[in-house]
């Protein structure tokens, strides 16, 4: 497995899913579950099958993304060979960045012509899940299938652009449906995760360009899937999408169960970048339930059902319930917050209470003072 | 033009540690856990590389295989550097001779072609049993401004302990004009703390003569120092004035964890201008139940903790199970407490089991002394582990 595949990470392509997150970075680059990025479990999943060639597509606002993964060490991927391979779009006079998946993969085709392992995994970076990619190239392998689509089956939350799949008794697609009307049943979800053998990439890519398709899904995979053999890979651990502000909360909050931290990170490892925090610190009288705490935090009030990232501070008589702080928040003293996610470096001033509810929570941009 | 560096930093990192006891039965000192993430050593690296120093030979000799890993191509410290860097020096086989390292003198004199291939100017020696933040830097720049052969860091200890240590007697401009090991009845309280800046000619000069001196304990403090004075050379003092603790007892070793804690602790690690690097656990951030109660202390990425955690230091990945009690003690990482267990004023090792209601130490107010876990270990069923003992097997006695 270790040299048959090539990892593609799609850093943007869902960024309008969550504006108030990706307004300013990359939506792989948006923090997660206390000390991680989203992009870290697509990374850690590719790591993990011995992947170690990654090209990472980005397109704007990758300054945080970049910052991010620096020279991919902290994922083992700092290598003469391969290692991360960051893929700008080019963009000239007559060809403005991409707007779609398919000219995301047209402008990357020089990168995947040049590598010479035998499958590409792509994967959208804000994928959260843990993945045995092996397994799936495997299971690739072996149906013979020209294209592996990795799916959940779920109720399914409508994001801008979801696609779901049908698949026959040999788990054969047979339907990929592009923002179908969701019913009361199950869906079997596309997670945004793919298998394709690297030279059929890159023809599908060619006659793409040749023929002015402009979208994967629709012209595609929905299009030809008597032709292609179009493989489903059914995933039935852990899933969470990042369909909305509301899902990125909804799947913070998930992490505060047992069963699904020991899912993502009890097997196998999920790194990140280190940043050197202190380990965090609780002051006398501090009250802390049901919560995940990251490094560097100093904790004087109450903390409950909440994920702390590093580096947070909650001051004294505070009382901080079901909220999602972000990286250096500061929470002055008597403060009161409910269902509030705060972005980096936000400041809370004493006194201040905010709420709101988990179909809606109080967002905090970054660097806010409130 | 060839490439030099204008200090070069030798870390002696051989010691043993035996006043650590059971901590210390496989790893070397400076290997030992401390402050919930970090290494003893990771303060001298740290001070290095907060220093400006970016090459470091790290001296080891008992038990270094932990250390050495640990360490490895010194990424986590900025240290994997292609000219300079971190270098571990374990006793070698030479041609003619080859020998352990006999003293601290010894061990840097046979690393005398580690040090010249840099062509240094000065030679900076630590010791990797100390915590503390120090820029060497100034001590540096103290040591270029008096002209001085070597430059001792010194520190004022309380009066009735400075029979303890090397005592400097100095003149009122810093030189110092008088070296005593251990004195009985001390002239002054201003100690060693084993940290040398030596011109580098001077060293090798003096190591050189140390080593043909057949009567020399080949130690700095001993031989080397007062020799260097009797010589006439010119040695200067440089106050260090802040936290220095040596922690080469359980009891020192368990106050300085503790010095870590509280809203203004005595010892910071959190000071953002001074950070300390370290190697970071792959863990996911801590995790407190609905049952956990954590409060002033220290606790580490990947812990679980359902139970009561209470004036302690928790490493990475402990496990505290509900109703299990954890009081004054400092926790190495992947200790499980078990249901109902209790802990109190203790120092336990990686890897620990506590089974079930079983009881280490006694409450702080009536324990003899510290009670010590040794590595891998565990603590059997209701068993009861008597204050002060320090255990290095599994424990299955009432």
């Amino acid at each position: 497995m270790a040299n048959s595949a090539v990892g593609v990470i799609f850093s943007n392509i869902q960024d309008k899913n969550i504006p108030e997150l990706s307004a300013r970075r990359a939506i792989a680059s948006v923090p997660f579950a206390g000390r991680y990025r989203l992009i870290d479990f697509a990374l850690s999943n590719l790591v993990n099958a011995g992947i170690t060639a990654v090209g990472i597509v980005t397109k704007n606002n990758y300054q945080s993304l970049i910052d991010h993964l620096g020279s991919g060490k902290d994922w083992d991927l700092a290598r003469k060979d391969g290692g991360i391979i960051l893929l700008p779009p080019y963009s000239n006079e007559t060809d403005a960045p991409y707007t779609n998946r398919l000219e995301a993969l047209k402008g990357i085709t020089d990168f995947l012509r040049h590598r010479n392992e035998e499958y590409v995994v792509l994967c959208d970076g804000e994928t959260v899940a843990r993945l045995d990619v092996s397994d799936i190239v495997r299971f690739h392998e072996e149906s013979q299938a020209d294209i592996t689509l990795v799916y959940h089956e779920c109720h399914c939350t409508p994001s801008r652009y979801y696609m779901t799949v049908e698949t026959d008794g040999d788990s054969r697609v047979t339907a990929v449906k592009i923002n179908p009307k969701l019913g009361a049943g199950k869906e079997k979800l596309y997670i945004n995760v793919m298998v394709v053998h690297r030279e059929y990439l890159l023809n599908i890519i060619q006659n793409a360009v040749q023929s002015g398709f402009s979208s994967f899904g629709r012209d595609i995979l929905s299009k030809n899937v008597d032709t292609m053999r179009i493989f489903g890979y059914r995933f039935d651990g852990y899933y969470a999408g990042m369909a909305s502000l509301a899902a990125y909360f909804k799947a913070n909050m998930e992490m505060l169960d047992k069963n699904v931290r020991d899912e993502l990170f009890g097997a196998r490892d999920i790194y990140t970048k280190v940043r050197d925090s202190a380990p965090s610190k609780y002051i006398e009288g501090a009250v802390v339930k049901n919560s995940l705490i990251s490094d560097g935090c100093i904790i004087e009030g109450t903390v409950e059902n909440s994920i702390l990232f590093r580096g947070v501070k909650v001051g004294r008589g505070s009382v901080v319930r079901n909220s999602v702080l972000m990286q250096d928040t500061v929470i002055g003293a008597l403060v009161k917050l409910d269902c509030v996610i705060t972005d980096k470096n936000a400041v809370i001033r004493d006194g201040r209470q905010l709420c709101g509810c988990e179909e809606l929570p109080y967002f905090v941009s970054k660097g806010k003072m409130l | 033009m060839q490439r030099k560096k204008e200090c070069v930093a030798m870390l002696l990192a051989g010691g043993q540690g035996s006043r650590l006891y059971a901590l210390t039965n496989n790893i070397a000192k400076p290997a030992v856990a401390f402050g919930a993430k970090y290494r003893i050593i990771d303060f001298p690296l740290s001070n290095c590389v907060n220093s400006g120093i970016d090459t470091v030979g790290v001296l080891t000799q008992y038990e270094p295989l932990e250390l050495n890993e640990y360490i490895g191509n010194g990424q986590p410290w900025d240290l994997d550097r292609s000219f300079g860097g971190v270098h571990i020096l374990s006793p070698y086989q030479a041609k003619k001779k080859s020998s352990w390292y006999e003293g601290t003198a010894n061990a840097i004199f046979q690393n005398m072609g580690f040090m010249k291939k840099y062509n240094p100017d000065y030679v900076l020696i630590l010791s990797g049993d100390h915590i503390y933040k120090m820029n060497y830097a100034k001590m540096l720049r103290a040591h270029i401004e008096t002209g001085a052969a070597c430059t001792v860091a010194a520190i004022e200890v309380l009066p009735e302990e400075a029979s303890r240590f090397g005592i400097l007697n100095v003149n009122e401009d810093g030189s110092i004009y008088q070296f005593e090991e251990k004195p009985k009845r001390p002239k002054s309280n201003l100690a060693s703390m084993g940290i040398y800046v030596f011109s580098a000619d001077k060293l090798y000069k003096y190591l050189e003569e140390d080593d043909r001196d057949p009567n020399s304990e080949k130690d700095f403090g001993k031989n080397v120092l007062p020799a260097m004075l009797g010589a006439g050379e010119k040695m200067f003092s440089y106050r260090f004035e802040g936290y220095w603790k040596d922690v080469g007892t359980i009891p020192a070793l368990w106050q300085s964890n503790m010095d870590l804690l509280g809203a203004e602790p005595a010892f910071d690690v959190g000071d953002a201008s001074w950070k300390i690097h370290s190697r970071n656990p792959l863990a996911p951030p801590e995790y407190i139940s609905e049952t956990g109660k954590v409060d002033d202390s220290m606790v580490a990425l990947g812990c679980e903790i359902s139970g009561s955690v209470r004036r302690s230091v928790l490493s990475s990945n402990v496990t505290v199970e509900e109703g299990a009690i954890v009081s004054d003690s400092v926790i190495m990482s992947s200790a499980v407490i078990k249901k109902g267990a209790k802990i109190y004023y203790s120092v336990i090792d990686e890897n620990v089991t506590v089974e079930e209601n079983a009881t280490v130490g006694a409450p702080k107010e009536n324990a003899v002394g510290i009670t010590v876990l040794g590595r891998n270990i565990t603590v059997a069923k209701g068993a009861s582990v008597p204050s002060g003992e320090i255990v290095d097997k599994d424990y299955k006695g009432e």
